[in-house]
């Protein structure tokens, strides 16, 4: 799974993209999340800044609730300030 | 209901546009009103009260191109359009420079006036791009205003 960041995300993560093999257990966006944030804890923004955060999987807009498979590339961004 | 486009020009670029060009492209038999909204960078913040020297724009690359399609799709469907066309600068911009031009054509004046304002308020909603300031060695990643959000009310159907 490609895992993409963008804008303020991506300082934070200190990466604008990453590869990782996607657990069998994890089936979400949300669970991703929480996943992530096990690994480490420069991912705790995304789970802070949740009411905020954008989600795209496979460039379209989606929800913490959408299924997603190892396969999916998975963005996070804020709102957009393009214009 | 769906209208036929004889043209549609979508471009994410880095380098500059010229607006005479663009407009002339959209000049066509069909065609009796163009309505173009020019962005352009502010030299000031007045948020944070600050001079701003230059400003960095980023996009995500596919995902920016099909929402602003899907925006252009939907303006067509909305109203008899000759043409849209969308430039959306990326990159580094000094004050006063160019950033986005968003032109509309159409048989008649009301409907290229309301295409252009309904693509540009949704592009600012939807469309992926982020802007940082710069001042000096400092950032300033640009926050969402809520306004623009509120701008989208007008076309609720």
């Amino acid at each position: 799974m490609i895992i993409k960041y963008f804008s303020w995300i991506k300082e934070h993560v200190g990466k604008s993209e990453e590869l990782i093999v996607l657990p069998d257990h994890i089936n979400n966006v949300n669970e991703l999340i929480n996943y992530l944030n096990e690994l480490d804890k420069k991912y705790s923004l995304i789970l802070e800044k949740k009411n905020l955060i954008k989600i795209a999987v496979n460039k379209t807009y989606s929800s913490f609730d959408t299924n997603i498979s190892n396969n999916d590339e998975i963005a996070f961004f804020p709102p957009v300030t393009g214009g | 209901m769906s209208k036929n486009f004889p043209f549609i020009k979508i471009k994410i670029q880095n380098e500059d546009f010229d607006v005479s060009d663009e407009i002339k492209n959209l000049h066509q038999n069909n065609t009796g009103a163009i309505v173009n909204f020019i962005g352009v960078v502010r030299g000031y913040d007045e948020k944070n009260n600050q001079i701003i020297n230059s400003m960095t724009l980023e996009h995500y690359p596919g995902m920016t191109e099909s929402e602003i399609e899907k925006i252009v799709f939907e303006s067509s469907q909305r109203w008899e359009l000759t043409g849209v066309t969308v430039i959306h600068r990326v990159g580094n911009l000094k004050p006063s420079d160019q950033i986005v031009f968003v032109c509309v054509s159409s048989k008649h004046r009301q409907n290229a006036f309301d295409g252009c304002n309904f693509i540009m308020d949704w592009l600012k909603t939807k469309a992926p791009f982020w802007k940082v300031e710069e001042n000096n060695n400092k950032k300033n990643w640009v926050s969402f205003n809520e306004n623009d959000n509120q701008a989208l009310k007008k076309w609720q159907k």
